[in-house]
């Protein structure tokens, strides 16, 4: 542990606060002006800067929703013609991925929590952590660019050898999630390094708090999977430009290798996307319990199956894209354990309220929000994996709304946990619990409305990307787009509950919900440094045995 | 029972020799689903009223450590879910594998998708555009390429569904067993005007399939033009692929008398082993047979030179088909009439697939 007490030393000579034993000023006033924010290499006020753009891309990507949902009241046109719409959910299913859901928790969240989680004062390379954000904002300019140029109609998957004929700007698009992925590389090499070395004295392997093991197994995705699409992406792009004929068939390509290529970065990203939702989940639970998690060990490992498992499941996009019958076989076996992992995840979680002293709070309702939507929609995974039936619901709005059960019931909505759990510390300040609970419930009720009639739609073998439908499937549509204006309402309401907050919330103390784990041993906004010394963490961050005062007496030994 | 949940859970109606067994699962898997999804909630919501936190005692720390569930409690758990997911695979595989793998003697029809639009021809010659005509009972296989991107065969009410590619053959299959118009949709995004990419399957019961069949002999629906002779009434597609081979140089390497020429002989081809050049074998099937049109150095016959040319791009997908369909009427033509063969390869399974 020499070499992280080294690094992870605060600069005593920088302010002396420490040593003076005056209190440090936060991190929001440790510097002030533009300049100083642009320019900035502390990981708190980079996750800021990330949380303002990616609300902003949230927003965006909503507005698109909210478009396509309203063309879909009618069965012929309503607002816009087939290609505007085209475009429009490619925009939405690019601007979700990419610029919103992949880095919301690890570039936010993850930034801002995993090296307090850790002890550490910084990520181990804050430079390249500033790095990744500009990189990040430039891919999202070219991406935007590209669709201000006219945008692409190939949807967000880019299949082939249509995306090589597209009459869009495809070539912008693709570069610019090229660029996007280069960013979400960094953040992940960033988060690897900093847990293998920057842990503060004592905390070994099992110490390290969940979230943080979440997003170091997110790390271990975002950095193996993401070259791949990189390349496929590229491939992609040069073909429509050059017509090498890579994917396509009239000059000698194989259009179902896009796929593979595709898929064995897009199945591992949408655990990109989950498993840090299951890490902010797995820190509510203890905190609101106040005990510790029934089974540390489940969590942890599973977190590492998913990430493993996650690689090897690719094939089940492709059961009726004409891949053999044996292959169909393995990949639903294979999909059938990342079911188990996530299930035991969601046991322990349940456990973990067992014999707890339950506090309830908007970050544990917005938790109910996500078990009843993520097991529903977990299980959904299974049921598309199992490849008798996928044949029917394959392309439908079935598998649209078990995608959304997942990544908004899922991920959205424990990005919602995470911004009101972590906004005391992040702001020093408190949102008011009735306007949270009240948001909280209302982003699953319109959750619920929206994306419950799709999976009877799918039932009723609605495809997927259809701007015009069959009269039969309107009456669906149109509770669906009623459920989507009520969501977009609850997630206004809640962000505007956290922003009205921000200024004239009541001061927070250093620890509101009298949580063990590590990142609230610091004052709350924390200081430049995080901690007024290397703290010595040789015990568990759920151990509710011990009082905060010997927590903290323990953590920083006179 | 069936009808009810069939109709509570919006599915379409049975109208395949498949669906019945299809939605028997699906019932199964979507109500452990719902159930699974509502107990585990009902027993968090359980826990938070039972376990609130009450007065003073929430701000002292606890005594000792909480209780972990026992062991043996988790083992259970993971052990019987797992159980469960794997009986779920084991019906969902063996469905899958039925609905994937034609029976012999089905009714084949060639399928050619393009933007946007799906258009059919039968094996006796004649074609139709939109609308698919099957006899009901029989199974059906439909023979299906693309002539531009990449569409998907919808059928909800047969629950059957089948990406088409540009550039090779995928197959489907059913048997109808309601009489009546069945939607297709295509399922795979393809441009502009995807969701206009609609047809319908048309179920006929037997005697009025035969009579369809005459009616449309009657009228030259032939769509083959290059292939010549079409003002002449309706060719069987056989005698398209024909007058396509000979066309198209193809019977100047192979013959469809049984006698090794520059290529394999055609005669007795369709439905055998192929030894191949690298030891291993494949069986003539459709897929093959347009394959080593359109990518001949895929896969070389055993004994032969890997000359032929690419018919990328010069055949036309409806006569690709033909040619397959001249080669399987050739079929039972004895194929060792003269000369060397290629050396045989050890017993291989007559599928290239048994699950």
């Amino acid at each position: 542990m020499t070499m992280s007490e080294v690094i992870a030393a605060p600069e005593r000579g920088g302010d002396g606060a420490a040593a003076t034993g005056d209190v440090p000023p936060d991190y929001l006033r440790a510097a002030s002006g533009v300049r100083s924010w642009l320019t900035t290499t502390d990981h708190k006020r980079i996750a800021l800067m990330f949380y303002v753009v990616v609300l902003v891309m949230f927003m965006v990507g909503g507005l698109f929703a909210l478009a396509l949902r309203v063309e879909l009241l009618t069965p012929r046109r309503t607002v816009m013609d087939a290609m505007t719409y085209n475009r429009m959910f490619t925009l939405h299913g690019v601007t979700m991925v990419w610029m919103f859901l992949i880095p919301a928790i690890p570039a936010v969240f993850g930034n801002f929590i995993l090296p307090m989680q850790l002890g550490a004062k910084d990520l181990a390379f804050p430079r390249l952590n500033l790095a990744s954000f500009y990189v990040y904002v430039s891919g999202l300019l070219i991406t935007l660019g590209g669709m201000l140029a006219g945008g692409t109609d190939t949807g967000w998957t880019f299949y082939t050898p249509y995306s090589d004929s597209s009459p869009t700007r495809l070539l912008p698009v693709v570069s610019g999630v090229f660029v996007l992925g280069i960013s979400t590389i960094m953040t992940g090499i960033n988060f690897i390094a900093t847990t293998h070395m920057l842990r503060a004295p004592g905390i070994t392997w099992r110490r390290i708090p969940l979230f943080t093991w979440t997003i170091y197994g997110t790390s271990i995705i975002m950095v193996l999977a993401t070259p791949v699409l990189g390349l496929a992406l590229a491939l992609v792009g040069v073909d429509h430009v050059l017509h090498l004929g890579i994917f396509d068939p009239a000059v000698g390509g194989d259009p179902v290798l896009f796929q593979h290529l595709f898929w064995f970065y897009s199945h591992p990203a949408v655990y990109i996307m989950i498993l840090p939702a299951m890490g902010v989940i797995s820190e509510v639970v203890p905190t609101f319990a106040q005990r510790r998690p029934s089974s540390y060990m489940a969590i942890a490992m599973s977190t590492l199956g998913i990430a493993l498992v996650g690689f090897l499941t690719w094939g089940h996009h492709m059961f009726v894209a004409g891949i053999s019958e044996l292959d169909a076989g393995i990949f639903g076996a294979l999909s059938m354990f990342v079911a188990v992992f996530s299930a035991l995840k969601v046991f322990t979680w349940v456990a973990t309220l067992y014999k707890g002293r339950i506090r309830l709070g908007t970050p544990l309702l917005y938790f109910f929000g996500f078990l009843f939507l993520f097991v529903f929609g977990g299980m959904t995974g299974v049921a598309v994996a199992t490849q008798s039936l996928d044949i029917h619901w394959h392309d439908t709005y079935f598998v649209v709304a078990h995608f959304h059960f997942v990544m908004v019931g899922g991920s959205v909505t424990a990005f919602l946990a995470a911004a009101h759990y972590w906004f005391p510390k992040m702001f020093g300040r408190r949102y008011s619990e009735r306007v949270g609970a009240l948001s909280a419930t209302a982003v699953f009720l319109g959750f619920v409305l929206t994306f419950f009639p799709q999976f009877l739609l799918g039932n009723m073998g609605m495809p997927r990307r259809y701007y015009s439908y069959p009269e039969r499937f309107q009456w669906l549509h149109v509770l669906s787009t009623g459920g989507a204006f009520l969501l977009a309402g609850a997630i206004v309401l809640a962000l505007g509950n956290l922003l009205v907050s921000l200024r004239w919330g009541p001061k927070a103390g250093s620890n509101p919900w009298g949580s063990r784990s590590f990142e609230w041993l610091s004052a709350s906004p924390p200081p430049k440094n995080n901690f007024p010394a290397v703290p010595v963490l040789d015990f568990s961050p759920y151990d509710y045995t011990q009082s905060e005062e010997e927590a903290h007496a323990r953590a920083f030994p006179r | 029972m069936n009808q009810l949940m069939r109709k509570l859970l919006f599915l379409p109606p049975q109208a395949s020799s498949m669906a019945g067994e299809i939605d028997a699962l699906h019932y199964v898997v979507i109500l452990t689903t719902l159930l699974g999804a509502a107990l585990t909630t009902a027993v968090a919501v359980f826990f938070v009223v039972k376990y609130r936190a009450r007065g003073p005692e929430a701000e002292r720390p606890r005594e000792k450590p909480a209780p972990r569930p026992p062991v043996w409690f988790e083992v259970v758990v993971v052990v019987g879910l797992f159980g469960l997911f794997v009986l779920w695979w084991i019906v969902g595989f063996s469905q899958y594998v039925r609905a994937r793998v034609a029976p012999p003697d089905t009714l084949d029809v060639y399928v050619t998708a393009k933007q946007w639009m799906w258009k059919f021809a039968y094996p006796d010659g004649h074609s139709s555009l939109g609308t698919l005509f099957v006899p009901q009972g029989r199974p059906v296989k439909l023979i299906m390429t693309s002539r531009d991107v990449i569409h998907s065969f919808y059928v909800p009410d047969f629950r059957a569904k089948q990406d088409v590619i540009p550039g090779r053959y995928t197959t489907i299959w059913f048997t109808a067993t309601i009489e009546g118009a069945h939607q297709i949709l295509c399922a795979e995004y393809c441009g502009t005007g995807h969701s206009t990419m609609r047809g319908q399957v048309v179920a006929l019961a037997p005697a009025d399939y035969a009579r369809w069949v005459g009616q449309a002999a009657a009228q030259d629906l032939s769509s083959f033009p290059d292939a010549g002779g079409a003002a002449t009434g309706a060719p069987s597609m056989a005698r398209v692929g024909e007058r396509v081979a000979a066309d198209r140089g193809c019977l100047r390497c192979h013959t469809v008398d049984g006698t090794p020429h520059i290529g394999p002989t055609w005669a007795g081809l369709y439905g055998s082993s192929v030894p191949l050049a690298d030891g291993q074998a494949v069986l003539a099937d459709e897929p093959y047979l347009t394959e080593s049109m359109m990518d001949p150095l895929a896969k070389v016959r055993r004994g032969f030179r890997p000359v032929m040319p690419s018919y990328q791009g010069l055949l036309q997908a409806p006569e690709a088909a033909a040619v397959v369909e001249f080669i399987k009427s050739l079929r039972d033509v004895p194929p060792a009439a003269a000369g060397p063969m290629p050396p045989p390869t050890g017993p291989l399974p007559s599928q290239p697939v048994t699950p």
